[in-house]
């Protein structure tokens, strides 16, 4: 059991990620505390991976309150092993070494675990990803990214300087609306016995877009030399397209770039063929 | 020189850079690209090199060509003074692209121009679909995140995605009554001069039937 300034030496000690959120909860923690005058040192505490200790002075209900604030230190990714979007989430945190649980959300199993009421409740859009992160609920993977670029330290994953920022965006936004929406699974389902004609068509279509604007933006990765989110984007399409059996070495640049970005960890600890609901058949 | 928009009068996604020009009070030239006339003008070689993705917008500015509309408006939003156009505290700002993607990614390439003319005969059903499950789902959310407008009490790139997204619905016959966070949003939003003085019937290119 530890007093509030316990709580507060131990910031030190924790990595630098871990501290970030730490101090949020730290914040809610004193709030709680002071709400309860009769009970100075009420008995919650943290052990040092931020799971409560049960005192003997607090009751229930401010021990799950506190849970609830304290525990969720870590994100939670709800995500798919082979959606393209939630492999952007998992490229994201890697590369930041942000350490993050994952709940599985099988997109096929049951109908289609996505579209219970439950999953509905984190995300209206019934797609995967949602992420519970800093005590909200976000969807849209570009958003969810560039939250935690813009929260956590680590390298950037949009550049400083405001061109280059705005050609990731632009590559970024070229994959993720103009390509994948189009080949969800949501959407072939909907397109039925045509679906792989339908589905090469707009990869090759935003592939044919997305090779010349490469050739420009181009260094070692998608736009010069550092990684950025349009490699995120970028190698989880490729994925796709040859899911879909499109003849990528049509597109020079676009699999030199996947091709080098796959030598880098954090897309192969975020591969699909690596996450917990890997089915035994696909994993690596 | 002035930053040039390629655009359509009544395409969704150049109207959404012309409210964000129009908020941060920066001049811009237009030159229109009939997506309908000459078998659509968009598909010309010249307008390929500008952008190779053969869509609206494309954007002239700072010596550079950008794409995809969110793009343009977040470096207009980077480079230019006057009123932000995404919040400064990176919750807020996280929402404000959760609900532009969600329509920009979720809704609206579901319904443009090029993928209606894939569909053919059921267009008008396929786009109902996608718009009406697009708002289904932001309705709840900005039933959480409005306060005057989509994300708290300050314009954003959400409102600036919202209000293009509804003329689109309306076109599709869409009833947007369904969705009364929505409806009530839009109608706050098109008493703003920004969003009025870039509408779709007041463009250099707005044809006369359709001119207000």
């Amino acid at each position: 059991m530890r007093t509030l300034y316990q709580l507060y030496s131990l910031k030190s000690s924790f990595t630098q990620t871990r501290a970030l959120n730490y101090c949020g909860r730290t914040n809610m923690l004193s709030v709680h505390l002071f709400v309860h005058p009769s009970k100075p040192t009420a008995g919650v505490g943290l052990d040092t991976s931020c799971h409560m200790v049960r005192g003997s002075q607090s009751t229930q209900r401010e021990e799950g309150d506190l849970r609830t604030s304290l525990c969720e230190a870590t994100p939670i990714l709800h995500g798919y092993f082979r959606s393209s979007c939630s492999w952007r989430v998992r490229i994201a945190f890697a590369l930041k070494g942000v350490e993050y649980d994952q709940l599985p959300v099988n997109l096929i199993k049951d109908g289609g675990q996505q579209l219970t009421e439950e999953y509905k409740a984190l995300n209206p859009m019934q797609q995967v990803p949602a992420v519970e992160i800093d005590g909200t609920t976000l969807s849209q993977s570009l958003a969810v990214i560039q939250y935690i670029d813009e929260t956590r330290p680590g390298p950037r994953l949009l550049p400083a300087d405001p061109k280059a920022r705005a050609q990731v965006r632009m590559i970024s936004d070229l994959i993720a609306s103009g390509i994948q929406p189009l080949q969800n699974l949501y959407v072939i389902q909907k397109i039925g016995a045509e679906k792989m004609q339908w589905s090469q068509h707009f990869i090759d279509r935003g592939f044919q877009a997305l090779e010349p604007i490469l050739k420009q933006t181009a260094g070692k990765y998608c736009v010069g030399d550092e990684i950025s989110m349009a490699d995120i984007c970028l190698v989880p399409q490729v994925y796709n397209a040859e899911r879909f059996k499109v003849d990528v070495g049509k597109y020079p640049t676009i699999k030199r770039l996947n091709e080098a970005l796959l030598e880098i960890e954090a897309f192969q600890v975020s591969h699909p063929s690596r996450q917990p609901d890997t089915p035994d058949d696909l994993r690596a | 020189g002035r930053p040039i928009l390629h655009g359509y009068f009544r395409s969704s996604c150049s109207w959404r850079v012309r409210i964000a020009f129009a908020l941060k009070g920066v001049e811009y030239d237009q030159l229109p690209v009939n997506l309908i006339k000459d078998g659509g003008q968009q598909l010309t070689e010249e307008y390929k090199a500008l952008n190779p993705m053969q869509q609206v917008p494309a954007v002239e500015i700072d010596g550079t060509t950008l794409s995809q509309s969110l793009a343009v408006i977040q470096y207009i939003d980077e480079t230019r003074p006057g009123p932000r156009l995404l919040p400064a505290d990176p919750k807020a700002r996280a929402q404000v692209r959760m609900i532009s993607d969600l329509i920009a990614s979720g809704i609206q390439p579901l319904q443009n121009l090029y993928v209606i003319q894939k569909i053919g005969a059921e267009k008008m059903q396929w786009s109902q679909h996608f718009i009406d499950r697009g708002f289904q789902a932001l309705e709840p959310i900005l039933k959480q995140t409005a306060g005057k407008y989509c994300v708290g009490d300050e314009i954003s790139m959400a409102d600036i995605c919202l209000v293009p997204q509804v003329y689109n619905a309306e076109r599709f016959k869409v009833d947007v009554g369904k969705y009364p966070t929505i409806k009530r949003l839009n109608e706050a939003l098109l008493e703003i001069e920004a969003f009025q003085v870039s509408h779709p019937s007041r463009q250099p290119d707005t044809p006369d039937d359709l001119r207000a």
